[in-house]
């Protein structure tokens, strides 16, 4: 009787695990004919760390490229010292810019050099601005895109979307022209990875578009995949130091967890056995 | 809560406790004056695990609003400014976010092995309905504590959550007037932030007090255990300090290393992407999920066509683990010795969790391709029937039918009869 209990049970567990399973992977299928690329990231895993110059040439592609529309509003100049740019370098960098500091005599309004403490100036001084030239579309602020574009799964991880494959997706999957039969709207582009297929971006990115201070060849997918890694980096800046301090306290945690176990038996052992009974 | 007969050694201690007993209560509820059964298993450690969880997400709660504004205009940017500029910040958030969840997690287990073990039976009602408030009030608690960080989800999750209140429209007008008392104002905005803020701040010590409430209740009749008989003889128990304390010690230590991994390699993972933009309430989301830990009520709610019957049918699926002392008509308590109701209980939480994985899809979406597409609203309302039923109609007829096992006449014995066969 329980027996034949279990085996149902157990045939009712593993017919909702495979509803549930076979469901995932054709919803995942289903949302849009593109596969996204997986990419292999030096900063994914347990042990990933950031690439550093993967992190420069990002950083570079975003100046020279993406600044122009994308806003980077919480990154700041002092920031930076993470791509691992000296303190010194960082100032020079952040010279570059010019920030508004009160008025004149005159009223004028006066501009001194940024600082390091500065963040990122905005492309556009409003949302309409931005939307007046861009087409009526808003081009997202940076700062945290690397987190808001993922899709995280814990019960399907091989269905899970990463924000940084997600982004090299974006730039890389652009038709020059729609396939047969779609239609599109005014000013939009097709593009496979976008929800809908109509991206009011144009594409960004073309073979060698900047010419990379490391002497990187700067082909599109390279330019891509630098971005995607510096956006990463913008959204979740302390992720090598949670990485780091996370496997001490595993370690710790798990030695202390022996010991404790051990503890436990050890107080357990008369009452275990019963010998204060007898 | 104890009644212990606790007399300090030291003078000065002891001067104190005629005058304040409270070292002899301590000693009386989790010290060696407390005496709980000899045989209860892992499963008795999550009641402690949630109560560490809720001493957690108070430290780390305290420390975030030291850093936060609650204000529509501040309050992303005061998590960002936590995430990026305070020290540690990101970790005391990681930990408070991921630490919601883990105290839900506990939470759900601790009801689950009361409900596998039959705790809420007699004499234990009052402990149940206790247990079962601090269940909503973290509910509530887990919802607005959701809100704050004003991202999309935060705010469109907001606004559907409170929509429902507006289905109870019993007079003219009395829905709108619930949703202007719940808002602040015609829509979730910053009064509706502020208000969320001071009740997520004040709620956890609600939970405190109901939590103080809930040891007392249990040490009346002591705890329950794996056997559901009642614990007679000396032989049958044993002190609390140093036989639990150490095994609380131990499972504490390891579910840490757990939770750790959740902070510290994958802190994401249980909250949704979109609460990384900012709240836009011209900007729907295109598709609204509340968190893990209500999504099988959520699925119940969408299963009933309604409005005002899905909002009832999601009160009442919480509601009903009042009234499951009464459904349940068996003189034993564990399941143990119930094997049509052990069966039961384990396809009651396949399909709560299946509930679960279907809250977060849409309703019309296709789940199974045959006989024309089964869609995930259908599914739901197959297993919301299910979930109803179990309260409803399993319960109550399995309880008083079915043939049970062989229940051993005291824990003591059961030990000595182990003993013999290993």
């Amino acid at each position: 009787m329980l027996y034949t209990i279990k085996k149902i049970g157990l045939m009712a567990v593993t017919a909702t695990v495979m509803v549930v399973g076979g469901t995932a992977v054709s919803a995942a299928a289903g949302d849009s004919a593109y596969d996204l690329k997986k990419n292999e990231w030096p900063h994914a895993g347990p042990f990933g760390t950031f690439d550093k110059a993967a992190l420069q040439r990002g950083l570079q592609v975003y100046k020279e490229v993406c600044s122009s529309c994308h806003s980077l509003k919480m990154v700041a100049f002092r920031n930076l010292t993470d791509l691992g740019y000296s303190v010194d370098e960082v100032k020079a960098f952040a010279a570059e810019y010019e920030f508004p500091a009160g008025l004149d005599d005159e009223g004028e309004v006066k501009y001194r050099k940024g600082l390091p403490q500065d963040y990122f100036p905005s492309p556009f001084g409003s949302e309409e601005e931005a939307r007046e030239s861009n087409n009526g579309a808003l081009p997202p602020d940076f700062s945290l895109l690397g987190k808001s574009r993922e899709h995280l799964s814990m019960f399907t991880p091989w269905n899970s979307i990463y924000g940084e494959d997600y982004i090299v997706g974006i730039l890389t999957t652009y038709h020059e022209e729609a396939p047969h039969g779609v239609e599109m709207a005014e000013g939009m582009y097709f593009n496979e990875a976008f929800s809908g297929n109509q991206i009011a971006m144009a594409p960004p990115l073309f073979d060698e578009l900047v010419e990379y201070a490391d002497g990187t060849e700067a082909t599109k997918e390279q330019m891509a995949k630098d971005v995607a890694t510096f956006m990463y980096w913008a959204a979740e800046p302390k992720m090598e130091e949670r990485k780091k301090m996370g496997l001490k306290v595993i370690i710790y945690m798990t030695l202390l967890t022996i010991l404790l176990y051990f503890v436990n038996k050890r107080v357990w052992k008369r009452v275990k056995k019963g010998e204060d009974l007898v | 809560m104890g009644s212990s007969t606790y007399t300090p050694e030291n003078k000065a201690v002891k001067w104190f406790e005629d005058r304040l007993p409270i070292l002899g209560l301590i000693h009386g509820t989790l010290g060696a004056g407390y005496n709980a059964p000899r045989n209860l298993n892992y499963w008795w450690n999550f009641g402690s695990l949630a109560g560490f969880m809720l001493v957690v997400q108070i430290i780390t709660g305290i420390i975030l609003v030291m850093h936060y504004t609650p204000h529509v205009d501040f309050a992303f940017a005061a998590v960002e400014h936590i995430m990026r500029d305070v020290n540690y910040g990101w970790l005391i958030r990681y930990i408070h976010a991921n630490g919601a969840s883990m105290f839900f997690v506990v939470v759900y287990i601790h009801i689950l092995r009361g409900m596998y073990f039959g705790s809420y039976q007699s004499p234990r009602e009052v402990l149940w309905f206790l247990g079962l408030v601090i269940y909503l009030l973290m509910m509530a608690t887990g919802f607005m504590g959701y809100v704050l960080p004003w991202g999309q989800m935060s705010f469109w999750g907001a606004t559907v959550i409170t929509n429902l209140f507006g289905a109870f429209d019993f007079v003219d007008g009395m829905g709108e007037s619930i949703l202007h008392l719940l808002w602040g104002g015609f829509s979730v905005d910053n009064p509706t932030l502020q208000r969320f803020f001071s009740l997520h701040y004040l709620l956890p010590f609600v939970i405190v007090g109901v939590v103080i409430l809930h040891i007392w209740a249990l040490h009346l009749p002591g705890s329950n255990n794996p056997l559901g008989i009642d614990a007679k003889g000396p032989g049958d128990k044993i002190p609390f300090h140093p036989y639990y304390t150490a095994k609380d010690a131990f499972g504490l230590s390891f579910f840490i290393v757990i939770f750790a991994v959740f902070i510290f390699f994958m802190p994401n993972i249980m909250g949704h992407p979109d609460n990384y933009i900012e709240a836009n309430p011209m900007v729907t989301p295109a598709h609204i999920v509340p968190e893990w830990y209500y999504l099988p009520f959520y699925t119940i709610l969408k299963a009933v066509p309604d409005k005002l019957l899905g909002v009832i049918a999601m009160f009442a699926s919480i509601l009903i683990f009042f009234v499951l002392p009464w459904l349940d008509g068996s003189k034993i308590r564990s399941a143990k010795f119930r094997p049509v109701t052990a069966f039961f209980f384990w396809v009651f939480l396949v399909n709560a969790i299946f509930l679960g994985y279907l809250g977060t899809k849409l309703p019309d979406e296709v789940m199974i391709d045959m006989a024309g597409g089964v869609t995930a609203l259908t599914l739901g309302q197959i297993g919301s029937v299910f979930y109803f039923a179990y309260f409803i109609v399993i319960v109550p007829l399995v309880s008083r039918m079915e043939s049970t096992k062989p229940v051993p006449t005291s824990i003591a014995q059961s030990v000595l009869d182990a003993n013999q066969k290993g």
